[in-house]
């Protein structure tokens, strides 16, 4: 460590021997990164901090996944196996956790923080240095959050809906690094999506109107506002918990003049824009990846930039939908079961869209496409089954059993994840000049398919059969598909080990061309593969 | 889904069959889309892909029918639902609370000195959790004591909860409800057909939140005020127990199965606990020689904990049994003081007398 500090220094120093081209910093625009280590801790530069946001997402995807992997080989069969049920508990939580703040939102802001730029013709983020700090400070937050778990009296075991007085009178002594950790990701995520506001507002090309930004470019502009509007929201329940816990509060607690109710309300006000967070980047990338492979432009360019404005709006309207059987007034399910309803429309649209773009191109099947295709299809099945759930009388029979863990499963794992393969496939040739391997990529990509199918439909009959979510152990009736899904499960975890390979092999790959492929549209295809450091040294010029 | 045998719970059904269907034609006439271009509109049989990008028809058309197709589905759930959201009286009203893990039923409708009053827990045995055992039929589903109501009733339930969250469910009736501390909510059924009907506490509640079930058994009116009396009696007979003078060996045994039915699940049949979390009661210091640390703990519960306060819950001679036991079981009697408490003693301490 102090080595590596001593050349650091040295570097700034300006002694030529070691770093030069960091020390030159102000006389050469066309300076490649630092060496070594320091390279990844100081960096300031977009591509790098990319780089480094995908691999944590990377890790966490693996470290979740092997949560799910004990929560499903625990489900295998009936009776208690592998795990008590306060582990089990600790598992659940700790997946929904990792999986939605270490995965789905780290791996967007990744994509963002190499596409952007490129995208808009600038040479970088606009806030450089925030954007290192909204990176470091993450993997201290996980290491807090995932050490909980070897802390005396166990760790966070409450859901990642941390519902009170679970999560503050009854919660384990570890809740208090729970909420820390939280706080952390919360600050990473408000500055994040800071730069990237700040970036799209300031730094388009010249001729670059709002109304001409590539859709991924759109949906992280809104995913941004919401995450601003959303994530403090988050950190004042978490805070309103940490009073309750040590300072005499009574915020959820009815005894003291508070109300449990309360922390529900607060917590899906964050709770239901966030799902929107982690799916409107991917809208973003099926955007850009359909039209390319379909060879035709983007069916209804400005319905789909109003489909998902409006998504966002109504996203902070519908919070109580998570909350039918609480026991709301009549006039509240209504409003929250109707304003629900509505996501339905500006959500068709954007389907019927990517259909219609599909309907009469020429279409190839490459990695990309096909995650994208895949999800398309799965996603509107995640779509209907949410539309059925947004029924509030029938919500009485569907809230907290499997028929909503497939729901939000569908959504997120053929939704996100897929989306975010198809991004990753789609643009790795651009960001490193080689070509993935195309078999291999084919192979994760059908193996995923059929398991994640496997995995996820079985649970829609379990649900309907009254097995509740987030218990160990379930009675007989369950047991057949609940092995099915299991199954699936494994598969589907093994099938993600393909993506390491092909990450692995990519060097040996043949050389990117510039356009990586056929005709796709936007201003990185412009650019070499790999492209420069400092992405457009000069804005380029967009056509009127 | 299950269809249930309640009005409601048919209602509700007919309305998610609909809505199903309706979801299914909609995802299959996309699926069909997609398929006929990926078939079709592949580079192979079609080389030359179309320029268009917009149909402005097209979007008003498909922006609008989802809207209708909505509507349609908005108004018979709006029926549905005002006519679940009917919380007046019924014949029969029932308090149901949650408690970390197991469910309680108090009947509201008596007027005299008693209340039929008793807790519902799980009755599978550990040795099938544990698959030491081959598992029953109702496996998780089963409950020592079920919830008895009356047929072609109206029965109201008000259901809260005493420590965290919990959802009090049966499918059969359609009834799904929070069970929230300080708060009531409510809940109605009318049960058409007599018989068992199974459900599952549905909010994460804790370590055994998998383990906490509903049964409710469904009879004819008279068979229920039969039931109803027998357990009048049974309360009765209670209530002047507490005032007699008990044996040990009758404390033992009583505190044996309340332990079996309110303690086992946290501090173990063994008594030891899962430490740090439920502590060890063999050889404590408080269960071996503080008789009144001891019943002031079962008592009044232990703020910030997950031990309960039983005061409220359990009868004098319960609580002096389950003390008792505690203080005699597991080779504590040899280690400690060996003192024990009476169900008298307890209701004096109630009375205001001292457990401080």
């Amino acid at each position: 460590m102090t080595q590596q500090t001593a050349a650091a220094s040295t570097a700034t120093a300006g002694a030529p021997a070691q770093g030069g081209a960091a020390a030159h910093h102000d006389d050469h625009h066309d300076h490649g990164p630092a060496k070594g280590l320091t390279r990844w801790l100081y960096t300031t530069n977009h591509k790098d901090i990319g780089t480094l946001y995908l691999l944590l997402t990377l890790v966490l995807f693996f470290i979740g996944g092997l949560f799910a992997m004990v929560i499903r080989a625990e489900l295998f069969t009936p009776g208690l196996q592998f795990v008590e049920p306060n582990f089990f508990n600790q598992m659940t939580t700790l997946h929904g956790l990792v999986m939605v703040f270490g995965v789905a939102m780290p791996g967007f802001v990744g994509m963002a923080n190499w596409q952007i730029p490129m995208m808009i013709g600038a040479p970088d983020m606009a806030l450089p240095r925030l954007n290192n700090l909204s990176f470091w400070i993450l993997p201290f937050a996980f290491l807090l959050l995932l050490s909980t778990t070897f802390m005396e009296g166990g760790g966070v075991n409450f859901g990642w809906t941390f519902y009170a007085p679970l999560s503050t009178t009854y919660a384990p002594d570890s809740v208090t690094f729970f909420i820390f950790a939280i706080h952390i990701m919360g600050a990473s995520s408000i500055m994040g999506s800071i730069n990237i506001i700040v970036t799209i507002l300031n730094m388009r090309a010249p001729g670059m109107t709002l109304m001409k930004m590539p859709l991924f470019v759109w949906s992280w502009l809104i995913t941004a506002y919401l995450l601003l509007l959303a994530m403090p929201v988050l950190a004042a329940v978490v805070t309103m918990m940490l009073m309750d816990i040590h300072f005499g509060t009574s915020f959820f607690n009815a005894a003291g003049g508070g109300d449990p109710v309360l922390f529900q309300h607060v917590f899906w006000f964050f709770g239901h824009p966030e799902v929107y967070i982690l799916i409107l980047p991917a809208f973003g990338i099926i955007s850009e990846v359909l039209p390319t492979f379909s060879r035709k432009p983007l069916f209804g360019y400005a319905s789909m930039v109003y489909a998902m404005a409006s998504i966002a709006i109504l996203s902070v309207l519908v919070w109580a939908h998570h909350m039918f059987t609480v026991g709301m007034p009549l006039a509240g399910e209504l409003f929250f079961m109707l304003a629900t309803m509505v996501i339905a429309v500006p959500t068709g649209v954007k389907i019927f869209n990517w259909v219609a773009t599909m309907f009469k191109g020429s279409l190839t099947f490459e990695t990309p496409m096909l995650f994208s295709i895949a999800f398309v299809v799965l996603f509107t099945c995640g779509g209907l089954s949410g539309l059925m759930l947004a029924i509030a009388p029938a919500d009485f029979q569907y809230h907290d059993t499997y028929f909503v863990v497939a729901h939000f499963h569908y959504v997120l794992v053929p939704g996100v994840i897929f989306g975010m393969y198809a991004g990753a496939y789609y643009w790795l040739p651009k960001w490193f000049g080689f070509m993935y391997d195309e078999t291999l990529g084919k192979l994760h990509f059908w193996l995923s398919f059929v398991s994640v199918n496997v995995l996820f439909f079985p649970q829609h009959f379990v649900g309907l059969a009254g097995m509740p979510r987030r218990i160990p152990d379930y009675a007989l009736q369950f047991a057949d598909y609940n092995m099915i899904s299991s199954l699936g499960a494994f598969a589907f975890g093994l099938s993600q080990v393909i993506f390491l390979v092909v990450l692995m092999k990519l060097k040996s790959g043949a050389k990117a061309t510039d356009k990586v492929w056929d005709e796709p549209q936007g201003l990185e295809w412009t650019l070499p593969s790999p492209p420069p450091y400092h992405s457009f040294t000069t804005p380029p010029k967009v056509e009127q | 889904m299950t269809e249930g045998q309640s009005r409601v719970s048919r209602e509700i059904y007919d309305l998610h069959m609909l809505i199903f269907w309706i979801c299914c034609i909609i995802g299959v006439m996309v699926y069909l889309v997609i398929l006929w271009s990926i078939l079709t509109h592949r580079r192979s049989v079609h080389p030359e892909p179309a320029k268009f990008h917009d149909n402005v028809t097209l979007e008003i058309v498909w922006t609008v029918i989802p809207s209708i197709i909505l509507l349609a589905m908005a108004w018979p759930s709006v029926r549905v639902l005002s006519e679940m959201y009917d919380h007046s009286e019924g014949e029969v009203n029932i308090k149901v609370t949650g408690h970390q893990w197991k469910w309680r039923y108090e009947y509201l409708d008596e007027t005299g000195p008693d209340r039929v009053n008793f807790f519902s827990s799980l009755a599978t045995p550990r040795d099938e959790i544990n698959n030491i055992d081959e598992k029953s039929e109702n496996y998780l589903l089963e409950v020592d004591e079920p919830l008895t109501i009356p047929v072609n009733t109206r029965v109201r339930f008000l259901i809260t909860a005493n420590d965290v969250l919990h959802s009090w469910w049966v499918p059969d009736f359609a009834v799904k409800q929070d069970a929230i501390p300080g708060m009531v909510n409510t809940a109605w059924t009318v049960a058409e057909k007599t018989g068992i009907f199974r459900g599952q506490c549905a909010e994460l509640c804790g370590k055994d939140h998998g383990f906490m079930p509903i049964v409710v058994n469904v009879v004819e009116k008279p068979e229920f005020e039969a039931w109803k009396a027998t357990k009048l009696a049974a309360a009765a007979e209670m209530r002047e127990a507490q005032n007699r003078d008990w044996s040990k060996e009758e404390l033992y045994e009583l505190g044996e199965k309340v332990y079996g039915q309110h303690c086992v699940a946290c501090h173990q049949v063994n008594g030891q606990g899962i430490p740090p979390a439920f502590p060890s009661l063999v050889g404590d210091g408080i269960v071996l020689d503080d008789l009144e640390k001891h019943v002031d703990i079962v008592l009044n519960g232990v703020s910030g904990t997950g031990m309960a306060a039983f005061g409220g819950q359990l009868s004098a001679a319960e609580l002096a049994a389950v003390i008792t036991y505690e203080r005699l079981a597991w080779g504590n009697e040899e280690k400690g003081d060996g003192r024990i408490v009476t169900p008298k003693e307890i209701i004096q301490m109630q009375s205001g007398g001292g457990a401080q």
